[in-house]
């Protein structure tokens, strides 16, 4: 269980201090559960500040009642928590094979390489020897993005936005990869979407706007009140 | 063979022991070894240091090593190496130097590789390049390859250094007829007070040949890298060169690549990057559970790889 206890971050603006996160407190305990909410509002501020990337200005973080506020990237890694970065990052030379294999954390065979990359419905034979660069698509990267973090297997799994920078087509398969995972994988899994469809197989909705938590309940709850004020645009309606 | 040559040996030619097939080993400036094979002759030259390897036209699937083992402190040599491949053959030749310093006087080996590949050849050339030492003394290596491609030709060079010689300047040369190719992969790391300048020069004469080059240098601590390439192209011909380097510490590299097209239909390419190993690769691999020195292995690893 991942507990937020009055998470704030500042940072500095034109020598002003702005809030990117208020006084966030959340408990998240739930299988599977969904962070939504506008563009600019805080959610990939709060994955990178539970992953450990940014330190908050104020508050604290326990993971099962440990405080690892603390903790750096590596140490909250070692804990249980793995995080998917919204934009895959390109290395030079590293392939498909080595970032699954440090990853897992163990030597791997081929065949258990294979069984996690078919998983996220990539065909082995054709990808691990691949390198991660821009010769592989968008799609592409975030399945083997999200095969890193099933061959992790922690109990706190976080993706940032699977469905940015690929097209409608790869995305429809990938949900199915995520309708897979929250049926057989055991811990959390906390997701940031904008999708419905993401949100219609989620435990838990919370709804991150301005830097706050807005709402957060079970999707019977917070589905038809998101989908009715989706905000509407004040010159579209002028115009209209 | 002693301790010390068989580990250098292990080092610039991956052999555990004497090779098979046709192989030249020079230790200490003595020749410690040879083998002749029907279509694969050595031999010493007369005029000055080193040898000449004539490879018969048509022979293929056979290979030539020929490594160099330095492990006596302060010497010094310039070898000429000439290696001739005859029309049609495929061969795979394996070059390397070690040197195991231990004394305080500067170790060094010249080594100026020529080879004249006849029409249709194919050669893979493979070169490694290793120093070690307990001692001060320095170890310096100053290789050049010349490279003639008559029509038709193949060559694919590979280059290693990874560790421990004090100073290079690589030079290569080549020139290219009609449909003739040359590849050549660099790999270096230079670290502490290292110095090693890559000088590249190719002139591409042929139409349809193509010449393709890809250095990737690691530079750590205060070493210097400099990496100088001009290509020529005099004809319908590709040539690509690309020089990616990894910059950490206080070390300094400086990229300067030159393309000159003599010919409407020649397409020139060069790509030049120099960077530090990026914030968000590390980061990456430290949300998989490495501490941030560990990332930096695994990617310098790759990037060498």
């Amino acid at each position: 269980m991942l507990e937020l206890k009055n998470i704030t971050y500042e940072v500095e603006d034109n020598q002003d201090n702005k809030e990117i996160l208020k006084d966030i407190s959340l408990t998240i305990g739930d299988h599977f559960v969904a962070v939504t909410g506008p563009n600019g509002g805080g959610k990939s501020t709060l994955a990178k500040i539970i992953a450990g990337i940014i330190k908050p200005t104020s508050g604290q973080i326990l993971l099962d009642g440990e405080d690892i506020t603390e903790l750096d990237i590596t140490e909250r890694a070692k804990h249980g928590i793995s995080y998917a970065f919204q934009q895959p990052v390109h290395f030079k030379g590293l392939t498909v094979k080595d970032l699954i294999t440090i990853a897992a954390g163990k030597p791997m065979t081929v065949s258990e390489i294979c069984d996690i990359l078919s998983e996220v419905g990539l065909c082995a034979r054709e990808y691990v020897d691949r390198e991660i660069n821009s010769s592989l698509s968008g799609g592409e990267l975030k399945r083997i993005e999200i095969a890193m973090i099933t061959a992790r297997g922690t109990k706190l799994s976080i993706f940032d936005e699977p469905e940015a920078g690929i097209d409608l087509w790869s995305f429809n398969s990938l949900i199915r990869v995520f309708e897979k995972m929250r049926d057989e994988i055991n811990g959390t899994i906390l997701i940031i979407s904008h999708q419905e469809r993401i949100l219609d197989i989620a435990d838990k909705i919370v709804v991150i706007a301005d830097g706050q938590v807005r709402t957060v309940g079970t999707k019977e709850e917070v589905l038809p009140e998101l989908l009715n004020t989706a905000e509407t645009c004040r010159t579209l309606t002028d115009k209209m | 063979m002693d301790l010390i040559q068989k580990k250098l040996l292990e080092q610039v030619a991956g052999l555990h022991e004497i090779p098979e097939g046709a192989y030249n080993i020079r230790a200490n400036g003595e020749k410690l070894g040879r083998n002749t094979t029907a279509n694969i002759d050595i031999v010493s030259k007369t005029d000055k240091d080193g040898i000449d390897i004539i490879i018969k036209p048509g022979t293929v699937n056979e290979s030539v090593h020929i490594p160099v083992l330095l492990s006596q402190s302060g010497l010094q040599e310039c070898v000429y190496n000439d290696f001739y491949i005859g029309e049609g053959a495929d061969v795979t030749i394996v070059a390397g130097c070690g040197i195991h310093n231990c004394g305080v006087d500067t170790s060094k080996h010249d080594g100026i590789h020529t080879f004249y590949l006849e029409k249709n050849a194919r050669v893979r050339y493979i070169e490694r390049h290793y120093g070690e030492g307990d001692g001060n003394g320095e170890n310096i290596m100053n290789p050049q390859t010349i490279v003639h491609l008559k029509e038709g030709a193949y060559m694919e060079m590979e280059t290693t250094q990874i560790k421990g010689i004090d100073s290079t300047v690589r030079v290569t040369q080549g020139d290219l007829a009609e449909g003739a190719s040359l590849e050549i992969r660099e790999k270096i790391m230079t670290h502490g007070k290292q110095y090693a300048k890559t000088d590249f020069r190719v002139d591409i004469n042929g139409d349809n040949s193509s010449v393709n080059l890809i250095s990737r240098s690691v530079a750590k601590g205060e070493s210097k890298q400099e990496f100088f390439s001009i290509i020529n192209g005099n004809a319908a011909c590709a040539g690509h060169s690309e020089c990616d380097a990894i910059i950490m510490d206080d070390a300094c590299v400086t990229a300067s690549p030159q393309l000159t097209a003599n010919n409407i239909d020649a397409n020139l390419i060069h790509e030049a990057a120099i960077g530090k190993i990026a914030g968000e690769q590390l980061i990456k691999l430290m949300t998989l559970g490495l501490t941030e020195k560990e990332a930096e292995e695994q990617i310098i690893n790759g990037f060498l790889k």
